[in-house]
């Protein structure tokens, strides 16, 4: 399979999403079977691809890129289509095409209005290739290309098919359906930070000139980081920061994921919250901390405090949620706190649990919305005061959301325990130099926002599943879960089961390439 | 003696001149009916034009100079016309339904629409300050009869009136600079000028003459605060000449500037490239600031374009703190920038006129849910509109990406200054483009939409055409940047780098 192995079979995988999405898009409208065929089996190929993908892989090699290629692209900026994998985007790379697998059965049956499956089947195809090339590509152009280029298809999938709520702009006297007021806050926040972060891709490529060849090359730059220093290497840390941070999002950068999680459609939340949100905690990971390692230790107090911040206001402002669906999009903010304190410690512990942490909030969270989006679709409401008793409405779909919460608050054995544990562990004992009472005081914090997760996520399950019914419920008659929901659930749950109970399954790959990637960067 | 005429190298022009007069004099002795021909053989002869610059383009003779250096054809020279070229094509293939659809006068159009294209052609080519300013007239007087072409119409008067005001005023002060300049130098060539004014970079008179010129070339460009002409006259003048005049016209006056500042004053960058430090920045924030509250999808086109042009200029901001190399990647910056921005505007101003018939309305919230009934000019719109805002797969985010690394190479911290500026525009723009996106796609059809029958009418085939070439150009580049940067990239030699 030498044509798997040299580049072939990584693009594919990016590649035949967007492929699928020109063919829906030339499928007519009416023949609504041949779209659902269609997107289904472009997806699926790019799951059975990225699978053999991660069976080929040689895990003792994991810290070197596989399955990649280096072509001319951009030839007048030396800038070039150079893929491949490593331990630490594999994980996220097999991530990425299994939920988008997921979200496309799960749409057969929950086509949101107004029903268009051809228009939302090809965001979501254009969307498949962005997230699974930024988890790729290893030239900034190419990575600034696919991380811009989930935009478009968010924004029309939020905007188009969102949360047709009218709702007051805070701060302005108009009034709004909130599916536009997050679609165009989503997209102006996360442009806000690219444009920074593409200046500083830029400042990176014009100072490696001084020191050969100017490049893109990620690889080509790690080697080059011990010659980043100073202000320069301050400000293009900073602008880099910029990006990745609202994309995480980190508080105070935010406040476009409550609106943008609770306004999308289900599929484009669960993409929202499963994938989207790592791009930029893997541009840290990928980029910042290998480049510019100095200003990655310089920075790392600070990136501690605000993910801390993340975790107890995440954890806080989930309490103080009505909305079922907003509370879930709040915990993402809480639990991408734990992911970047785990980055902050820049120890390989502290890596190691931010992926898997990522890892297990996409499957996770991402069931969380399925459910949220399953639940108000039958109950026509997200309010929780008016849900009640949903176990015995619907026994089997409160089963799986009690076990999701479960999964969500850490508990072990399930799959968001390694990322919150190993991230606290790790902030006991940060990177050698790093002030270690902060860290341990962002640990302490980090404990006490675990003891709020647990608090918020147990007090939405009373609300929602235990008690009775209310009476407006009664004459009515709830389907339990259907088929395609199952299909669509049942392999997230056995994978929360899974990495739960052997984390392995992601630490096994990441492990060597997070150690070598952090003694490149700090020495041994 | 007779002067020594290549004439391969004018093959281009005679083209579009002869073209011209045919279309003339057919336009005589046609028949009303029959008129339709003049729109064919314009078009026919465009396309026609575009042969010899093939033919010159793969020919072994490299530069080619007549007329003592005043018109020289090399690599800058053949790629620009060819981009004018194809921009003149795509206006014209967008103007036959416009102008059929009407009772205007199809001959003189296309006439005078021939003739602004051979000014451009010509400007690509000329290299003295003489053969420039004729170029550069003959692409705007024509513009000032088209802009008004609707004659019954009020605005279009308005618009075609102010043009001209403000295009004359713009000659005044572009000839006063020039004739300083060739009284201070002795010279005419850009070449000779470039020699004689070494040494002057701090003479007053100099100076004053320099900022006259870029003054003059300003208004053409419409860089703020040279601008105030151009929403009025893109609101009156008929779509395809405001198309026209916020591409052709526009990069006219680009073309103008680079070969004047970079091959006639490359000694002076750092005079011009502070002045043009302050226009960029001007240009992009308050025409982005306005364009925000536009409600009328031309004028908000007019004031993107002027933040366009803002964007463009900053590549020559840079020039002034940079070295060689850094000079020839300015240059190549503004190049690609103009080239990616000519498909893309063009694009946008097409779909404007396929939505304008469709939704009976100029005003953007008459277009609400063009979308559901017209999908392929919904996508169409939402592909230039997007690409204009530069986010990525569509060409646009090339154009941004040369324009912050022409920045950002320059290293110094105005220019990082300015290179986040225009990161901070990029944004605001996004957020009036977005607007007519959501308004497509994702607001219900108002209730002034024109009936059924309207809406779902067939777009004309040769505006079809037209959306099609700039899609196909904006995503193909958008993928795969080097068929763009191939050509720009072949046109720094005019700087030197």
């Amino acid at each position: 399979m030498g044509w798997f192995d040299n580049g072939w079979g990584l693009s594919l995988i990016v590649f035949l999403p967007l492929v699928g999405a020109v063919a829906v898009l030339f499928t007519p409208k009416k023949n609504e079977a041949a779209i659902k065929a269609l997107s289904l089996g472009f997806t699926v190929v790019t799951l059975v691809l990225a699978v053999l993908l991660a069976f080929r892989f040689d895990f003792g090699a994991a810290d070197v890129f596989q399955f990649g290629t280096s072509l001319t692209w951009i030839e007048s900026i030396n800038s070039g289509y150079h893929i491949g994998v490593d331990g630490i985007s594999l994980p996220l790379l097999v991530l990425s095409a299994f939920v988008t697998v997921l979200a496309v059965i799960y749409s057969f049956n929950h086509w949101p209005e107004p029903h268009n499956p051809k228009g939302f089947m090809a965001l979501t195809l254009v969307l498949a290739t962005g997230m699974n090339g930024t988890f790729v590509a290893l030239d900034l152009v190419l990575f600034f290309v696919f991380f811009e280029l989930v935009l478009l298809p968010m924004y029309f999938q939020i905007g188009i098919w969102g949360d047709k709520a009218i709702m007051k702009i805070p701060g302005f006297n108009r009034e709004v359906e909130t599916r536009l007021y997050a679609a165009i806050k989503f997209f102006l926040f996360t442009l806000f930070g690219s444009a920074f972060m593409l200046l500083g891709f830029l400042a990176l490529y014009f100072k490696s000139g001084e020191f050969g060849t100017r490049t893109f090359d990620i690889p080509g730059l790690i080697e080059l980081a011990p010659n980043f220093t100073g202000t320069f290497a301050f400000l293009v840390f900073g602008a880099l920061f910029l990006g990745f941070a609202v994309k995480v999002p980190m508080w105070p950068f935010h406040t476009w994921l409550p609106d943008a999680h609770t306004a999308a459609p289900t599929v484009g939340s669960v993409l929202l919250a499963a994938i989207l949100l790592k791009l930029g905690a893997y541009g840290f990971i990928r980029i910042s901390i290998p480049v510019l390692p100095e200003m990655a230790r310089e920075w790392a107090p600070a990136i501690a405090i605000l993910a801390v911040i993340g975790i107890i206001y995440g954890s806080l402002a989930c309490l103080a949620q009505t909305d079922m669906k907003r509370l879930i999009a709040f915990s993402s903010v809480g639990h991408m706190g734990f992911v970047m304190l785990g980055i902050a410690t820049m120890t390989p512990v502290g890596i190691n649990a931010a992926i898997i942490g990522m890892v297990a909030h996409g499957v996770i969270t991402g069931l969380l919305f399925f459910l949220a989006g399953s639940m108000s679709h039958r109950y026509h409401t997200r309010d929780m005061a008016r849900l009640g008793g949903n176990m015995k409405i619907m026994p089997i779909m409160g089963g799986i959301l009690g076990f999701t919460a479960m999964a969500s608050l850490g508990l072990p054995g399930l799959a968001g325990f390694w990322g919150e544990f190993m991230a606290l562990f790790g902030a006991y004992s940060p990177l050698a130099g790093l002030n270690t009472t902060l860290f341990r005081t962002a640990m302490v914090l980090g404990a006490i926002g675990t003891v709020l997760t647990a608090g918020y996520m147990l007090w939405m399950l009373q609300k929602v599943n235990l008690g009775e019914p209310s009476s407006e419920w009664e004459d009515q008659h709830f389907h339990d879960v259907d088929a395609y929901e199952l299909t669509a659930w049942v392999p997230l749950v056995v994978a929360i089961v899974a990495i739960g109970v052997f984390p392995r399954l992601v630490l096994g790959a990441t492990n060597d390439a997070v150690v070598s990637l952090m003694t490149k960067a700090f020495g041994g | 003696m007779a002067p020594d005429i290549d004439y391969l190298a004018l093959a281009p022009e005679f083209t579009l001149a002869i073209t011209a007069v045919v279309v003339l004099m057919l336009d005589l002795f046609l028949p009303r009916s029959q008129k339709y021909w003049t729109a064919i053989v314009a078009v026919l002869g465009v396309s026609f034009a575009a042969l010899p610059l093939i033919a010159l383009a793969v020919s072994d003779v490299g530069e080619r100079s007549m007329l003592g250096g005043s018109f020289v054809v090399d690599d800058f020279a053949l790629v620009l016309k060819g981009l004018f070229v194809v921009a003149g094509y795509l206006v014209l293939l967008m103007s036959v339904s416009y102008i059929e659809s009407d009772r205007y006068y199809q001959g003189e159009f296309y006439f005078l629409m021939l003739m602004s294209i051979l000014g451009s052609v010509v400007l690509a080519s000329s290299r003295d300050l003489i053969t420039l300013f004729i170029a550069i007239e003959l692409v705007s007087q024509p513009m000032y009869l088209l802009a008004g072409w609707r004659k019954g119409d009020l605005r279009s008067n308005e618009a075609s009136l102010k043009y001209y005001l403000l295009g004359v005023l713009a000659s005044a002060l572009l000839l006063y600079g020039m004739s300083f300049i060739y009284g201070l130098t002795g010279e005419l060539t850009f070449a000779g000028i470039a020699v004689a004014g070494a040494g002057m970079a701090g003479d007053p008179a100099f100076i004053m003459a320099l900022l006259f010129m870029i003054a003059g070339f300003g208004f053409k460009v419409s860089a703020v605060p040279f601008h105030f002409w151009a929403p009025d006259t893109y609101e009156g003048s008929p779509t395809p000449v405001t198309a026209y005049l916020s591409v052709s016209s526009k990069a006219a006056g680009f073309v103008a500037l680079l070969v004047v500042l970079y091959s006639a004053f490359p000694e002076a960058a750092g005079v011009w490239g502070p002045a043009i430090w302050i226009l960029a920045a001007l240009s992009m924030t308050l025409a982005n600031l306005i364009a925000l509250r536009q409600t009328n999808i031309v004028r908000l086109l007019a004031y993107s374009s002027v933040a366009q042009a803002g964007f463009m200029l900053v590549p020559f901001a840079a020039a002034a703190t940079t070295d060689a190399v850094g000079l020839g990647d300015a240059f190549a910056a503004t190049v690609t920038y103009i080239v990616i921005y000519a498909f893309m505007n063009l694009g946008a101003f097409a779909v404007v006129i396929a939505g304008a018939r469709k939704t009976g309305s100029g005003e953007i919230e008459g277009w609400g849910g063009l979308g559901s009934y017209a999908p392929g000019i919904g996508l169409l719109a939402a592909a230039f509109f997007f690409s204009l805002a530069g986010i990525p797969p569509l060409a646009g985010w090339l154009a941004k990406l040369v324009m912050f690394g022409a920045a950002m190479g320059a290293g110094s911290s105005w220019m990082v200054a300015l290179a986040a500026i225009a990161a901070v525009n990029a944004v605001i723009a996004l957020f009036y483009y977005a607007r007519v996106v959501k308004t497509i796609w994702m607001d219900p059809v108002p209730a002034t939409a024109p009936d059924e029958e309207v809406r779902t009418g067939s777009v004309a085939g040769s505006l079809g055409l037209a959306m099609g070439l700039s899609v196909a150009v904006v995503v193909a580049a958008g993928f795969f940047p080097s068929l763009v940067t191939f050509f720009s990239e072949a046109t720094r030699g005019l700087a030197g780098g």
